[in-house]
């Protein structure tokens, strides 16, 4: 098990490549989610001005 | 048959199209990244030359050609919204611009951290590594000129052009490897003569590849739902559509 955490001597290149990967592939996923959301919010709001405008 | 093409131009259509697809493609992503991720880190043998820093290509390899695949994908989709004047092309373009940039600079961090190990240093002006660079400028021009305009119809035209022009850059940083002397290794996937691979290698590689792809749709597919509720907003579709 420890050769697998070694990688050979090459584990503090290998390791930091996989852990940047999952970084960078979550803060996809979060960021995506977070503009959506952003934009739901937007005309949702718009919605209850116009329906406040309207009253 | 070009129904379904025709189709695409309609913001209604694609907008339920990304919606239906989302949890699919994020399923089957996970599935082909974690049988790549077992094989690959836990079956694959060491490679005879570079021991286990080899296993870096499961993820420097993958981002690298999504780097491309993606921004292929934003310049095509510029393209349509220019020639044919169809607004979703552009809702493509903006949606696919952050994901490639931050697959080019996956692709540029871990192609540094192999280089050291591998050349001896973490950066050298070779002709792959410094196309790949101005690949990530491109990206960084297109979202900077897109948000630079007061009126979103020109940031987005502005943008698209860029996009287009640079797509330029693609074959140059394909080809790159041929062209000029490179540090970089060559072509080892795709050749004439076949994969330079043994298949207990090439398998977990191309695992990765495919979940690469199908993640960029999947997060595609979240973020051009973004941005045509942002561009339709005034729409009464989508007004129906969040008050359901």
């Amino acid at each position: 098990m420890s050769s697998f955490w070694s990688m050979g001597g090459y584990a503090r290149y290998v390791w930091p490549c996989f852990g940047i990967t999952g970084v960078v592939l979550l803060w996809n996923l979060w960021a995506a989610r977070r503009s959506l959301n952003a934009a739901r919010l937007k005309v949702a709001r718009a919605l209850a001005m116009a329906a406040s405008e309207a009253q | 048959m070009w129904t379904w093409f025709y189709k695409l131009a309609s913001p209604p259509y694609v907008f339920g199209v990304a919606a239906s697809f989302r949890p699919w493609l994020f399923g089957a992503a996970a599935l082909a990244i974690g049988y790549g991720l077992i094989a690959g880190l836990g079956f694959a043998p060491p490679d005879y030359q570079q021991g286990d820093a080899f296993r870096i290509i499961y993820v420097h390899v993958p981002a690298a050609i999504m780097s491309v695949t993606v921004y292929t994908v934003m310049a095509a989709a510029s393209a349509v919204a220019l020639i044919w004047r169809i607004k979703v092309g552009h809702a493509v373009a903006a949606a696919s611009a952050p994901i490639g940039a931050s697959l080019t600079l996956l692709a540029l961090v871990t192609g540094s951290l192999w280089g050291k190990p591998m050349w001896g240093t973490y950066w050298a002006w070779d002709p792959r590594l410094t196309s790949e660079l101005i690949l990530l400028f491109l990206y960084v021009g297109v979202m900077s000129l897109r948000s630079a305009f007061e009126d979103p119809a020109q940031g987005d035209r502005a943008a698209a052009l860029l996009a287009v022009v640079g797509v330029v850059n693609v074959p140059i940083v394909h080809f790159s490897v041929v062209w000029w002397n490179s540090l970089h290794q060559g072509a080892t996937i795709v050749t004439l003569e076949g994969p330079k691979m043994p298949g207990s290698m090439l398998w977990p590689l191309l695992s990765m590849w495919l979940g690469f792809m199908l993640f960029y749709g999947a997060v595609l597919c979240i973020r051009v739902q973004g941005e045509v509720l942002n561009r339709e907003r005034q729409s009464a579709w989508v007004r129906e559509a969040i008050k359901s």
